[in-house]
């Protein structure tokens, strides 16, 4: 029983991702939506504690600039066991900052399967879809999946008026790393 | 309820000791089992993807559901066409025997069957499910669906 070759692939323009784990599960990024990588050291002294319980993975705030973002601790928020996280990722055009253990490498992905149907919960707001790489299967993250409306909406409430960043969609712009290749630490824009 | 096929052909699957049938006109392939990707999500009945000739499939055991019990050992994934809301995707099931190909008349269900059961067959002198694939294997409600058009736009989103 045979169906019909598979439907042709079209010209696709490559796109440019970082590949990372998070309590070892190996997840990808596009790299245009990651502003900065910085290891969790430099955050302790700018970040302040958080504590909504409805909202365990976050426990963390850091302020840039005018606007606050938070710390997404990626095992809780994906159900994984807890893991040491060496680095956080700071996207772009959220309010949203994402702890991880570490950087495997940054590749380029040609095709980006969307997540099959039969995925019908949460991960469908976690993920933009699956793209298979050197025959292993790779999850690719929406940044804007770490923190639902309403999630978002708690955490303000539970933050000072003063404190509640101002309606703004951007982020200032400070110290881009940028979406070209670049080996992991080699990178000037790096901050570790 | 999954639309089945004009034809009286249906594939016979083993899970354990029971035999169930689906629609020939469902099925894509039966392949040798896989290395099963795994990684976070909430759809309990997913164990996770496998690549099949450039496409990622889900991994659905069914068996849980119809024998009451996961299977421990499995021989090949048939690997169906599930219908959504105006797509079609593959999902890999994990079967624990050959599969065969019968012609028979299938008797719709009735109102006290199983959502999953799409009719009943007689062969062999077994009376066997045929199994309604939509009630049987995860996907969004209906209501949520987001109808696309074909096959190769529902499986692929480019860069």
């Amino acid at each position: 029983m045979r169906l019909a070759a598979p439907p042709k692939t079209r010209p696709v323009r490559a796109e440019q991702i970082i590949l990372f784990r998070v309590s070892g599960q190996l997840l990808a990024v596009s790299s245009a939506s990651v502003q900065e990588v910085r290891s969790v050291d430099t955050l302790s002294g700018a970040a302040k504690d958080i504590s909504l319980p409805s909202v365990r993975k976050v426990r963390q705030t850091v302020r840039r600039g005018e606007n606050m973002l938070y710390v997404v601790n990626g095992a809780l928020h994906f159900g994984l066991p807890a893991s040491h996280a060496a680095l956080v990722f700071i996207f772009r055009r959220t309010r949203t900052a994402l702890l991880v253990d570490g950087i495997e490498k940054m590749t380029t992905m040609t095709r980006l399967q969307a997540l099959p149907s039969a995925f019908c919960h949460e991960e469908q707001q976690w993920y933009r879809g699956l793209t298979a790489l050197d025959q292993t299967v790779v999850p690719v993250v929406k940044p804007e999946g770490f923190l639902t409306p309403d999630e978002l909406s708690l955490l303000d409430a539970s933050l000072q008026p003063k404190e509640i960043a101002p309606a703004n969609d951007g982020l200032a712009e400070a110290s881009p790393i940028e979406a070209a290749p670049m080996n992991v630490g080699e990178d000037a824009s790096f901050t570790q | 309820m999954s639309p089945i096929p004009d034809s009286d052909s249906f594939v016979l699957l083993r899970l354990g000791e029971r035999r169930f049938a689906v629609a020939a006109g469902n099925i894509a392939e039966l392949v040798a089992p896989s290395r099963i990707f795994r990684f976070p999500h909430r759809t309990k009945e997913i164990e996770g993807v496998i690549l099949r000739r450039g496409r990622i499939v889900p991994v659905c055991d069914v068996a849980e559901k119809l024998i009451g019990k996961s299977l421990t050992s499995r021989r090949f994934y048939l690997i169906v066409q599930r219908r959504y809301a105006g797509q079609v995707e593959w999902i890999a099931l994990p079967v624990t025997g050959d599969c065969e190909l019968i012609f028979a008349e299938m008797m719709p269900a009735g109102e006290t069957d199983m959502p999953h059961v799409a009719g009943w067959l007689s062969h062999d002198g077994d009376v066997i499910e045929v199994l309604n694939l939509a009630a049987l294997t995860p996907g969004p409600t209906p209501a949520l669906a987001t109808p696309v058009p074909d096959l190769a736009s529902a499986q692929e989103a480019h860069p």
